[in-house]
């Protein structure tokens, strides 16, 4: 009845050659960049970043889900379950980020450091740093592939006590994933400005991967709807998606205003340092970053016709999910290279992690069936309707 | 006033309750009211109910408040009464960001509020017809509206529906 995927010759082949063109492009982009080593690790660490955090968020979804006690995600789950095996592999990426770590981020130049950075010493040094690191990654990947052990063995065990499991696996992820969220966007993307900070910073930035995921969790059902696979997921799930991505969108823009309001208000030179530098270099898309993911979203996905409308839901997904990609730009360029570059070196290792994550994604999703039959909640998920 | 007459019928469970519907449906009865003490899923579906229009008037309410919030502070600030506030420009956008968000909040939620009040007759002083006490406890009721004297065929259709019990109302 719910036709399993296959990862087919057909599929392979174009995940593969958009692994090829990304990497075609990465190693072009590099040859060009040798002498800009800043911008080759400040882009190992955007793309590093935001797919493993999009593999997180799409973690998070299904944790949320679970100890929410809802039904209605079990009909999508194993799109967020399967994205989710990619945070060892981008775990990978970040890993790489340690090798460069010293043409990203100052502080990391332990000879000379200014007074502030010195009484940040004790956090901010590269012992500790990678020392968490690696600790991040670990532990994300372990609770990940732990989770999807247990719901791979539901598939052709009902016990209820794998059910049960699974809650405490959860639990466990959300205590850890509350703290680690926050102090792993501090220790990636807010110490590159290392003078600076913002206590919200981490929420920030974990809200903003979750919404992105949310967005590819939506393209992902497309393709896959397309290639004929998915077909029971109805009008009621892509409202509950569009719902997940209208508010989410709008709790990010919350976010982005009181971070930025208040460093406006008080107008003191350590914050504002922070946004005249992207105002003044990267002016365009300082402004366009709050349209794209706010505004956009905001009017799309309004009203209720178009949550239920895969066009329209798909336009704003592929909208909001480049609009994170330059959030997250964004939040690392300006400190690392200091000026807005684009070019084939970023397209190319953005097309390259991209495929890297497709691959991992469709072998993963080809492993199981594509819903778990013998959740407890399953039927309810087709069971239920949206109000009107 | 002229004088109607109700037949009502209750259930103790909605799956009862929906199969109900059904077979009056079947039967080409005309259901005036269903009052459950909890949302019962498809509902409104079931009973080709149109969709509320509250939404629409939350949206305009919002829009209307945020123009309403936005452009007073912006009035204010450069036409009527201008102060400087640490050297910022008159017209700082940031600073009414707050302010118009409130407004918007505020609108839509007083057009909802009362809007729903309106629409469905309620609030302060509005007579309130109760047929049956335990539907805000534990029953499912469907009321039917007899014309001319055809309650006694309703209330047969009614047990024949499934209802528990069968009530005639005069108002």
């Amino acid at each position: 009845m719910y036709k399993s995927f296959e990862f087919t010759k057909k599929i392979r082949s174009i995940v593969l050659a958009i692994i090829a063109i990304g990497a075609v492009l990465s190693v072009a982009g590099i040859a060009l960049n040798l002498d800009h080593t800043h911008r080759i690790w400040a882009n190992v660490l955007l793309n590093g970043f935001f797919f493993t955090a999009i593999a997180m968020g799409a973690a998070f979804f299904v944790i949320v889900h679970v100890l929410g006690e809802s039904g209605w995600h079990t009909a999508v789950q194993r799109i967020p379950e399967a994205m989710s095996m990619y945070v060892p592999f981008g775990g990978v990426v970040m890993l790489l980020v340690l090798v460069g770590m010293h043409d990203i981020y100052h502080w990391s130049h332990t000879e000379h450091l200014d007074e502030i950075l010195q009484g940040k010493s004790p956090y901010l040094n590269p012992i500790f740093f990678s020392v968490r690191t690696v600790a991040y990654i670990l532990i994300w990947s372990m609770l990940v592939m732990w989770f999807r052990k247990v719901s791979l063995k539901t598939d052709t065990n009902s016990d209820i006590r794998l059910f049960n499991k699974q809650r405490t696996i959860a639990g466990i992820f959300i205590v850890i994933f509350a703290v680690t969220s926050s102090t792993s966007a501090w220790d990636w993307i807010m110490s590159i400005d290392a003078h600076w900070f913002s206590t919200l910073f981490g929420w920030y930035i974990f809200v903003g991967s979750f919404v992105s995921s949310v967005a590819l969790i939506i393209i992902l059902l497309f393709i896959l709807r397309r290639m004929g696979y998915m077909q029971h997921v109805n009008d009621e799930h892509l409202h509950d998606l569009g719902k997940y991505l209208f508010g989410f969108s709008i709790f990010w823009a919350y976010l982005w205003v009181s971070q930025y309001l208040l460093i406006w208000y008080s107008n003191i030179p350590e914050e504002t340092v922070y946004y005249v530098k992207r105002m003044e270099d990267f002016e365009g898309i300082f402004y366009a970053n709050v349209l794209i993911n706010f505004l956009a979203p905001f009017l799309i996905l309004m009203a209720r016709g178009t949550k239920r409308n895969l066009t329209w839901l798909i336009a704003a997904s592929i909208i909001v999910f480049i609009g994170h990609w330059i959030d997250t730009y964004l939040a690392i360029m300006p400190g690392s290279i200091g000026h807005a570059d684009f070019g084939i070196l970023e397209i190319g290792m953005t097309v390259l992690v991209l495929g890297i994550f497709l691959l991992i994604f469709f072998r993963n999703f080809a492993k199981a069936p594509v819903v778990p039959e013998n959740h407890p909640f399953f039927k309810e998920s087709f069971d239920y309707d949206n109000i009107r | 006033m002229q004088n109607r007459t109700f037949v009502s019928g209750y259930y103790l469970d909605d799956k009862d309750l929906v199969e109900g519907i059904k077979s009056l449906q079947a039967n080409n009865i005309e259901i005036s009211d269903v009052r459950t003490p909890f949302p019962v899923h498809g509902l409104d579906v079931k009973l080709n109910m149109r969709r509320s229009r509250l939404p629409r008037a939350g949206f305009i309410a919002g829009a209307f408040g945020a123009a309403i919030g936005f452009g007073f502070q912006a009035w204010v600030f450069t036409q009527a009464w201008p102060l400087n506030f640490g050297g910022k420009p008159y017209l700082s956008v940031p600073s009414f960001i707050p302010v118009t968000f409130e407004l918007t909040v505020l609108f839509a939620a007083f057009a909802l509020v009362f809007g729903f009040l309106i629409s469905s007759g309620l609030g302060p002083g509005a007579p309130t017809i109760i047929f049956d006490e335990e539907v805000t406890n534990d029953r499912f009721q469907i009321l039917l509206e007899a014309t001319g004297g055809n309650n006694e065929q309703l209330e047969n259709a009614l047990v024949e529906a499934g209802a528990e019990g069968v009530k005639r109302h005069d108002i």
